[in-house]
């Protein structure tokens, strides 16, 4: 108990353990992988076939008034399509094995103004290796909010409700500029204006072919109803907006979701990966309609624990976590939609003030060692 | 049928592809691009892609398929001997195979006729037998290859084939009747027997419309015939009188491969033989090195055991999924940095040095323990 052991920060269980829940994991994975076949291929495609008639006919039952309100559901469901259940999962790899150069990580891109290329390291490599530690993983308030006791309280984040919101409506474009680490420049001055300016070259080329598409062609292609077009394309893209960022918010700051000091990333092993990544993430419960418009990351811990297997699979899988999880008293955080985004408001507020420690004691490095308090599903 | 027609032609319609293919059409269409939505309207329009419908499927032995392929406009034809990758849907996996197509280079309408033998670990050509139906729409990419008749035509031609190795030789021939060709044309063909032999009725009609061209088939397991056993020098001499003399194309499986080569190097005439191989032939190296050490995948973080195949194999055995096409060293879409270790090319059998380079995956398997940036 007085040897300092690098697995504490999570919970008390012994390196054996960990294996076990390792291998069992590993198993879950390497099964579904081994049942990929036809199924899975008919419904990304039934999925990419749908957002295309979403997206088409969104645009056109835009430019007329009296279909324009279903003209800008059609299309903000299109984006949203498009984003989550295809885009944020085909670029995870998890349709690769198709080896269909359209549904490939590789070569696709999506609807938003970031780029692929950025979002594949910032996402697939950052956020999902080092998912939830400070310092290490920028989904962590995005340089621009508060979100874990880990980091240190600066004046700015008084303005942690207000900037959240502004995140929320601006998302694709904070997502967007998310490589660059703009507060580098703004507010630590590690970073120069010329370092800045070349990284934003080819998240500009993406983004000006963005808005021009949404804000200048198909508004003057609408030609006397350009506004009703220009209008329906903002809402559009303010819906998926604030429903990706809800949606992500969701799946990694309720309060039952924890952050890590950097620390825990010392000699990690596959089984303590797992469950960090099971200790980071949260889910939330819907319909099937809800998933889907989730890019199933309302299974945010299934997803998490194997971010390369198709989406779809999750929910199926979901028991099987679960069953791991009571097995070694490990949290399977989930609620439904208004209670993790009120629990991560919650941490937005009260983040915003200099508080000072995390609610439960987490040691750093190991540093008192032995069983430490797990940190309490549902007890925020 | 016609439907399709109409639809194809309507894309061949040079200003509406002028319009599709604008910036301001592709930005419209940013970032899927038009051919995401002309997918719906018709399979096989596409501005920038080589693909074709089935238009008709029959077997002409029990272990063969022939299929045609009408395709679009992006194709831009090929050498009689080239192939082509084609890429198929099977079981939701896209599986890309090559073949050589066995019309005339001069066919209308750019029309393609592949014949592939159904080999018990055949994907695609399965597919061709089984699953495909008339109207299905295949991937397919420019022809490649070097194997293909030379611009200025050899006075005397020798087609050498085995199995279905006769493909690219009978594109070679069709097109060289097709142009006009008079001078001596001799098809040495190998099959086990005659129910084995594809093309046996058209090529048998051939000899018979054309004086300059005889066709000689052997049957390898009809002993006592007259027309069996295997490639030999005394078969080429008593059959081909003059042969030396002839510019020779040869396909087939690579013992007759190797055994047409001794028989060339042998009376000084390797280099009027040209050859092309449609497997990867695995040599035997003199020293066989034990199965050892393991393979290191850097950027997905994995080590796996050499288990000794190929590293294609390997990779998407530990689980990862490698571009890859043709799986026998020819579209070079699995080339992978290697970063350090030996490898051992299959074809060749000669062992890399060290240091980093790029190498085919599919061809190439660890010799001790190998990195890749994969």
């Amino acid at each position: 108990m007085n040897t300092p052991d690098p697995i504490s920060p999570y919970r008390d269980l012994t390196p054996a353990q960990f294996e076990a829940i390792g291998q069992r994991f590993d198993a879950i994975r390497n099964r579904v992988r081994g049942e990929l076949g036809r199924r899975d291929a008919d419904y990304i495609h039934a999925l990419v076939r749908r957002q295309r008639q979403l997206e088409v006919g969104g645009r056109v039952l835009m430019i007329l008034p009296p279909t324009w309100p279903l003209g800008v559901a059609a299309l903000s469901a299109a984006k949203i399509l498009d984003n989550m259940e295809i885009g944020h999962n085909v670029m995870h790899g998890q349709y690769d094995w198709m080896h269909d150069p359209a549904i490939n990580s590789k070569s696709f891109e999506w609807d938003t103004a970031d780029t692929a290329k950025n979002w594949k390291k910032t996402h697939n490599f950052e956020h999902h290796t080092f998912t939830n530690v400070v310092g290490r993983d920028h989904d962590v308030g995005y340089g621009l909010l508060r979100m874990s006791e880990d980091q240190p309280w600066e004046p700015r984040f008084l303005f942690n409700v207000p900037l959240a919101v502004v995140l929320h409506t601006f998302f694709q474009h904070f997502v967007a500029v998310q490589n660059m680490k703009l507060e580098d420049f703004l507010i630590y001055k590690t970073k120069t204006r010329e370092q800045l300016a070349a990284e934003f070259k080819p998240v500009w080329n993406k983004m000006r072919k963005q808005l021009a598409r949404d804000y200048l062609w198909f508004p003057l292609l609408a030609g006397p109803f350009a506004p009703l077009v220009l209008v329906g394309n903002v809402v559009a893209n303010f819906t998926r907006n604030v429903w990706a960022c809800a949606v992500i918010f969701n799946g990694h700051f309720p309060e039952q979701a924890e952050q890590f000091p950097e620390s825990v990333l010392q000699n990690e092993t596959r089984g303590q990966w797992y469950v960090r990544q099971l200790l980071g993430s949260a889910n939330f419960s819907g319909g099937k309609l809800m998933h889907i418009a989730s890019g199933n990351l309302s299974f945010q811990v299934e997803h998490h624990l194997f971010p390369d297997l198709p989406a779809h699979r999750y929910h199926e899988i979901s028991p099987e976590v679960q069953a791991i999880c009571h097995d070694y008293g490990l949290p399977y955080n989930t609620g439904s939609f208004w209670k993790q985004t009120a629990s991560t408001w919650t941490r937005i507020l009260r983040l915003s003030f200099p508080t000072g420690k995390r609610r439960e004691a987490t040691p750093v490095n190991g540093g008192t060692g032995g069983a430490q308090t797990p940190s309490l599903p549902l007890a925020a | 049928m016609s439907h399709q027609r109409t639809t194809r032609s309507a894309l061949r319609a040079l200003p509406l592809r002028r319009l599709l293919a604008s910036r301001f059409v592709q930005n419209l269409t940013y970032p899927h691009g038009v051919d995401h939505y002309l997918a719906p309207l018709d399979a096989t329009w596409s501005l920038t892609e080589v693909r074709a419908a089935v238009t008709t499927i029959r077997q002409q032995t029990h272990d063969s398929v022939t299929v045609t392929l009408a395709p679009n406009d992006n194709w831009r034809g090929f050498c009689a001997g080239q192939y082509v990758r084609v890429s198929v849907d099977v079981a939701g996996v896209c599986h890309t195979r090559c073949f050589s197509p066995a019309n005339s280079a001069r066919t209308a309408g750019g029309a393609l006729e592949l014949t592939c033998r159904i080999g018990p670990r055949s994907v695609v050509s399965r597919y061709f037998a089984t699953t495909c139906k008339v109207g299905d729409v295949v991937r397919m990419a420019p022809a490649e290859g070097t194997f293909a008749l030379p611009e200025t035509r050899p006075a005397q031609v020798l087609f050498i084939s085995g199995g279905s190795g006769i493909t690219p030789v009978m594109a070679m021939l069709r097109t060289l009747l097709d142009d006009g060709h008079t001078g001596r044309i001799v098809f040495l063909h190998y099959a086990r027997t005659r129910a084995d032999q594809l093309y046996a009725a058209e090529l048998a009609a051939l000899a018979q419309q054309h004086a300059n061209l005889r066709v000689l088939p052997v049957y390898t397991r009809e002993v006592g015939t007259g027309a069996d056993g295997h490639f030999d020098a005394a078969q080429l001499d008593a059959g081909v009188p003059g042969w030396t003399q002839m510019e020779a194309f040869l396909c087939g499986p690579a013992g007759l491969i190797a055994a047409v080569q001794d028989v060339f190097a042998a009376r000084g005439v390797a280099q009027r033989l040209h050859v092309e191989r449609f497997a990867v032939t695995e040599k035997v190296g003199a020293v066989a090195a034990p199965i050892a050490g393991e393979v290191r995948y850097v950027r997905s973080e994995r080590v796996a055991e050499n288990r000794g195949a190929n590293l294609l194999d390997q990779a998407e055995a530990a689980g990862l999924h490698p571009e890859c096409g043709c799986r026998m060293g020819i579209c070079h879409s699995c080339t992978t940095r290697k970063l350090s270790g030996r490898v051992r090319d299959l074809c060749t059998g000669e062992v890399s040095g060290t240091g980093e380079e790029d190498i085919q995956l599919c061809v190439c398997a660890p010799v001790g323990t190998v990195t890749l940036d994969l």
